[in-house]
């Protein structure tokens, strides 16, 4: 191999992005920035999509062939972000596997494990598949996490209220779906003993911003004040990958009820605004899947190169 | 049957939002067999926001819901047990447990322009093979025309009856009556539709009166009218006035007034009332369930109740985002003090 080519090789990590909706296209924006990821095929199975027309204005090499093509490729790629829908995911993430392609997972097909980066990303860069939860989970898991490492959280219960022009219609043909993985990701990432999610589609105009409240059950005598800072610091490590990721307010804090099962509750008000890179601000909740899935990207693409690097 | 109206109650679930869902298993029993008794051919049995509902947002139930809903499958003789559900909060997993306990129908809630969030639900409920209704609430932010559009949603789902939800009590008069006429030419035999009133504004019953006229099928009422904001119109109210029209409704007045004054006032913490923040919810098209929420954080953040909702109306919030009532309240408290 030519050395000009190997030095670009090792500096970033070769993806395709598969699915070129407007996540896929969103997705693109993103990574165009990274010093680590190379975009270098963007697939679809439409001829006519946008989304490929517009990756091929912006020199991606696009196909309609869907994953046949891609893995067709002579050089294939190191990595690749799904984009497309669970069904589609599950027939593709065998191959990926079998190929040695590492992916990343915005569907809800939950081949892998539940990867929510501000809390367990470490742990799973060897995964050969992550999986990034929900919109919902990505926005309220950091903040149950934040909660469950200063006292036990026997139940953890978030609200995602999103714009009705930011919920697709996998999401609406699928809402359980949202609930149930949801509600799985506070428990297994978020560290509630019991997890319960739910969404509010709203359909106001101008578009609602994606507003998520979480409340945490926990310890009349918890320590609030390391309950809060927890919180806050939190919210400052999302907002490194999602600028828009803002406290409401002071997490508010309620002395036990009778109906509370002799638990206090801690509530904490979040709003996520999008980076506007394609999809438009008030879509949050596309937004934050986009922004941890190139988060994930990064870090994965930092592991591959540097395997690279070693080998030489 | 030989009867022109069906009325429905929702005593035993919009009613829950008024008793701050602590509704014990002799209440509903009590409830059940007293409107099975008057002729009742359905009724609903749930947590307030449907099933699944117990929880921080929205209030936890002092009963499980599921031991309510087979008491209630217990004690009806002759009447279908109904359930609510809101898909994004209650799910399939919910739904086959209600139908495993009995229930034999099953009300499926979406906001006005979001029907379908409910295909799957619908979908399923057939398969089971309950009864099914769709709910499109808060049925004033919309046009007629709008509003039917999301009903043949609905109906095309497996919907066997659509109702024009008025969760706010906003509507007044022709307001209500030209949301059903659309929905009826809409669905023509497809589907039948129904009228669900709120007090707020004090016209329940006229509204139910008009939907009727204007070819609603079902009609949803709950004894004292026991229910969210300023409360339903009264299922006792509602037989004497079709009654006294010479509309067949199937069900006894006397049978329903006695319920009303001697199963379900004794047991009632509050008994639903017109007051300043009902009548905002009305006026400002407020979802009725947040009347209790909006007092709670009043009292927490001290800052009025019928301002909390007053805000709520601007920001057009919907059913379901009590979340966001704590949210403005902690607003004017810093308006307040900034």
């Amino acid at each position: 191999m030519p050395c000009p080519t190997v030095i670009r090789m090792s500096e970033r990590a070769a993806a395709a992005i598969v699915g070129p909706g407007n996540i896929g296209t969103d997705l693109l924006a993103k990574l165009l920035r990274s010093e680590r990821v190379e975009v270098r095929y963007m697939v679809g199975v439409d001829p006519a999509s946008d989304g490929l027309a517009r990756a091929a204005e912006l020199g991606i090499e696009t196909s309609a062939g869907g994953v046949d093509w891609l893995l067709a490729r002579d050089e294939p790629p190191e990595l690749v972000f799904e984009a497309t829908s669970a069904k589609a995911h599950l027939a593709s993430a065998p191959r990926y596997a079998e190929a040695g392609i590492q992916a990343v997972d915005l569907t809800p097909a939950a081949v892998g494990p539940f990867t929510c980066p501000a809390v367990n990303l470490p742990d799973q860069l060897d995964a050969p598949n992550l999986n990034l939860i929900t919109c919902g989970g990505q926005a309220t898991i950091p903040i149950v996490h934040a909660v469950s490492r200063v006292t036990p959280v026997p139940y953890a219960e978030i609200v995602a209220s999103v714009s009705s022009r930011s919920a697709g219609p996998g999401t609406r043909a699928n809402i359980d779906e949202f609930t149930e993985t949801t509600a799985r990701g506070l428990e297994e990432v978020g560290g509630a003993a019991k997890g319960k999610a739910i969404i509010i589609i709203n359909p106001m105009e101008p578009p609602m911003i994606m507003r998520d409240t979480v409340f945490c059950a926990i310890d009349p005598d918890a320590d609030r004040d390391a309950v809060a800072e927890s919180v806050h610091r939190m919210v400052e490590h999302v907002r490194t990958y999602v600028p828009g990721y803002t406290l409401k307010a002071e997490p508010q804090f309620d002395d036990p009820r009778p109906d509370w099962n002799g638990h206090a509750r801690v509530a904490v008000f979040l709003e996520v605004a999008g980076n506007g890179d394609y999809l438009p601000a008030y879509a949050g909740n596309l937004d934050i899947m986009t922004a941890a899935a190139a988060r994930v990207g990064e870090l994965l693409a930092e592991r591959i190169t540097g395997r690279r690097e070693v080998r030489a | 049957m030989n009867r022109d109206v069906r009325l429905v109650d929702t005593t035993l679930r919009d009613g829950s939002h008024a008793m701050a869902h602590r509704f014990t298993e002799a209440n509903v029993r009590d409830t059940v067999r007293a409107l099975d008794r008057a002729g009742v051919s359905l009724i609903e049995v749930t947590h307030g926001d449907g099933l699944g509902g117990s929880t921080f947002n929205y209030g936890f139930s002092l009963v499980d819901e599921r031991e309510l809903i087979a008491a209630a499958v217990d004690e009806a003789e002759r009447a279908t047990i109904a359930v609510l559900l809101l898909p994004g909060l209650g799910t399939v997993t919910d739904l086959k447990a209600a139908a495993g306990l009995g229930a034999g129908a099953v009300r499926i809630a979406t906001h006005c322009t979001e029907a379908d969030v409910s295909v799957q639900h619908f979908t399923e409920a057939r398969a089971l093979g309950l009864e099914t209704v769709g709910f499109l609430m808060l049925a004033h932010m919309v046009t007629p025309e709008e509003l039917a559009k999301q009903a043949r949603i609905m109906a095309d789902a497996g919907c066997q009856c659509v109702y024009v939800v008025d969760s706010a009590g906003a509507l007044i008069l022709e307001e209500a009556a030209d949301r059903v006429a659309a929905l009826v030419a809409e669905l023509g035999d497809a589907a039948q539709v129904g009228y669900h009133g709120h007090q707020n504004l004090s016209f329940g019953v006229a509204n139910s009166v008009l939907a009727y006229r204007a070819g609603a099928r079902q009609i949803d009422g709950s004894l004292v009218a026991l229910g969210a904001g300023a409360g339903n119109s009264p299922t006792e109210v509602l037989a004497a006035v079709f009654d006294r029209l010479g509309v067949a409704t199937g069900v006894d007045k006397d049978v329903l007034m006695d319920a009303a004054e001697n199963v379900v006032k004794p047991y009632i913490t509050r008994l639903p009332v017109l007051d300043r923040s009902s009548i905002v919810q009305g006026y400002a098209g407020v979802y009725s369930s947040f009347l209790l929420h909006a007092e709670r954080a009043a009292e927490r953040y001290g800052v009025p109740a019928h301002e909390i909702l007053y805000r709520v109306g601007e920001r057009r919030y919907v059913g379901g985002q009590e979340d966001m009532i704590i949210d403005i309240a902690l607003q004017l408290a810093a308006e307040r003090d900034g």
